[in-house]
């Protein structure tokens, strides 16, 4: 089998800004002494003149993002995400949440994936943090391709929207013929009767990996990829509920207010269904090579089948 | 600025007083002291200094104001409401369940307000965006921004003070509403922030101390902004809160409490025979 291909949705958001740049004259992009690793520093390179490094200074980056918005420009300010979606919360929350002003927040270094910096750095909250401000739409793309489809569509989208990126490089999956993505709308990324597993970023991958591996244990599993975390696509997680029956949610967040609780809301009130989150069980992260946090935190394809084999069983 | 002017400013910072008070009252809550404090500096930005259209509030070109201290909105929306932004009339809604007028700006609800606010240390942020906004796409609209005394004990401010000087924004003017005074007491004693002017200077500003209530140094501080170049202007104004309703002067209690219906009068009183004053001038 040939190589899969790997790269970091960080890398991804900075390619895409400069796409983007050279067809929108109004965008500009905000960094708070990070460039080099939140990957603005492309666009920086491309458009050094619409690139403004706010230094360590997260607050008041986020609220002149939402100053020049007023002016028509549209802003996509960056750091990593315990900084946007955490330091910042209340400036999102009060000066781009509540008036809808259209800001893009593209966040770096999402979940545990960060490595060795430790918890101090590997945010697991953004989900939750983001999902409670009214109108904000919260997207967390599973690969490369969606990634760059994912800034698009948020240029695109008026209004405020939280981007999630990893720093670790991951599979690229969604490089398929008649991909198309739509904000708010999940992708059946695999057809199954048995049990539906829901992922959502880097976690979209090893779902598809353990789908294999239990299809060869005859366990017919579903795989969707929930790329907007909300708004949810309550249609699908709904119809994949009815037609399976089973669910397991699968992301790099704290089990507690990220996609599995999500769509246990949903399904709560709507169609109550048996379901299994994993996740970050909400404890604080440390230091070790991304591969093995993932591993030892049970983000990985071995752990999604393990959960599967128990609740078909 | 001719005595005429001087007179018809006069004038209209008395009716936007007397607005602060009928919110306020309307409201049986808010902010009277801090807006009393600034109500002469909202009457001369939109009535002599800034390029508004009432009939265009989101006009492109158009000057912006942020009220960093977004809970002075009642002396604001007396100004915006005399300026011709919405019926005067309304003043007595805010904070009413059905009104409009929220407790604190809302740039989506009122014709006029350039930024929701509301938040303290915010707005002056989103101000330095504005000006860098000018700036990143040529064009030339000044951007105006108050602060509290009290408020500037935010962390947030000095970014927003540091990036503004790092930007060069000769295009943002900032003013101080020194009035001593915060909910808990004197700002000196509470957290002192002072010198305030000798910080901001070091922070890379062209810094002006002004009398807050006097027109002609009002004028000569943003005339002075504007000759000023490559770099942003703080104006810190000496003010007294509660301005112009006796009772209400350099009381801590009245930064946020509405007068009852007999202190209502004893200030709608006091405000009328001002008025009559400058009038008869």
């Amino acid at each position: 089998m040939a190589e899969v291909k790997k790269i970091a949705t960080r890398e991804s958001y900075g390619n895409a800004l400069v796409e983007l740049g050279k067809e929108h004259q109004d965008l500009v992009v905000l960094d708070a002494d990070l460039a080099e690793a939140t990957k603005t520093g492309i666009f920086q390179k491309a458009f050094p003149e619409r690139h403004f490094d706010f230094g360590i200074a997260e607050a008041n980056m986020m609220d002149a993002a939402a100053g020049m918005s007023t002016a028509g420009l549209v802003p996509f300010v960056s750091t990593f995400a315990m900084f946007a979606a955490g330091r910042a919360f209340e400036q999102v929350r009060n000066t781009l949440g509540y008036p809808h002003l259209n800001v893009k927040i593209g966040a770096t270094h999402g979940g545990i994936s960060v490595g060795e910096d430790g918890a101090s750095h590997q945010c697991c909250e953004d989900f939750a943090l983001m999902r409670t401000i009214p109108g904000m739409v919260v997207v967390s793309p599973s690969d490369d391709v969606e990634a760059r489809a994912a800034v698009k569509a948020a240029y695109e989208h008026d209004g405020p929207v939280y981007l999630r990126f990893g720093r670790l490089a991951v599979p690229v999956i969604n490089d398929v013929p008649g991909y198309r993505f739509e904000l708010g709308k999940g992708v059946t990324l695999r057809d199954g009767k048995d049990i539906t597993v829901i992922a959502t970023g880097l976690m979209v991958a090893e779902a598809l990996a353990a789908a294999e591996t239990l299809a060869a244990e005859g366990i017919d599993v579903r795989v969707l990829n929930i790329h907007t975390i909300k708004p949810l696509d309550e249609e699908l997680v709904l119809k994949a509920a009815k037609e399976t029956g089973r669910i397991v949610t699968a992301e790099e967040h704290n089990v507690i207010g990220g996609l599995g609780e999500a769509v246990c809301s949903c399904l709560a009130e709507n169609c109550p269904t048996p379901v299994r989150r994993i996740g970050v069980n909400d404890e604080f992260g440390h230091s070790g090579p991304a591969a093995a946090l993932l591993k030892q935190f049970g983000l990985s394809a071995e752990h999604i089948a393990e959960v599967v084999r128990e609740m078909v069983k | 600025m001719t005595n005429a002017e001087k007179k018809t400013l006069a004038v209209t910072a008395c009716k936007v007083r007397m607005g602060v008070i009928e919110g306020v009252h309307g409201a049986k809550a808010g902010h009277p002291g801090g807006s009393l404090s600034a109500a002469d500096l909202f009457t001369y930005l939109y009535f002599k200094e800034m390029k508004v259209d009432p009939k265009n509030p989101r006009w492109a070109d158009r000057d912006r104001f942020v009220l960093s201290k977004g809970h002075t909105a009642p002396g604001l929306y007396a100004a915006l409401a005399n300026r011709g932004f919405f019926p005067v009339e309304d003043l007595p809604t805010l904070r009413h369940i059905d009104s409009y007028l929220q407790g604190h700006p809302n740039m989506n609800t009122v014709p006029g307000i350039d930024m929701s606010t509301g938040s303290l240390g915010q707005g002056v942020s989103t101000a330095v965006g504005m000006a860098l906004a000018a700036k990143t796409t040529g064009r030339d609209y000044r951007t105006y921004t108050l602060l509290g005394d009290g408020e500037i004990q935010e962390g947030q401010v000095w970014e927003a003070f540091m990036s503004a000087a790092h930007y060069k924004l000769d295009n943002l003017l900032v003013f101080i509403d020194n009035n001593g005074l915060q909910i808990d007491g004197e700002v000196a004693k509470v957290m002192s922030p002072y010198p305030i002017d000798e910080k901001m200077k070091a922070f890379g500003f062209n810094v002006i101390n002004i009398n807050g209530h006097d027109f002609d140094e009002i004028e000569a501080a943003c005339e002075a902004a504007k000759a000023c170049k490559g770099k942003p202007t703080a104006v810190v104004m000496k003010t007294t809160k509660g301005k112009g309703v006796s009772y209400m002067e350099n009381q801590a209690g009245w930064h946020g409490k509405a007068p009852n219906d007999e202190q209502y009068e004893i200030a709608m009183n006091e405000l009328r025979a001002q008025l009559a004053e400058v009038e008869a001038k």
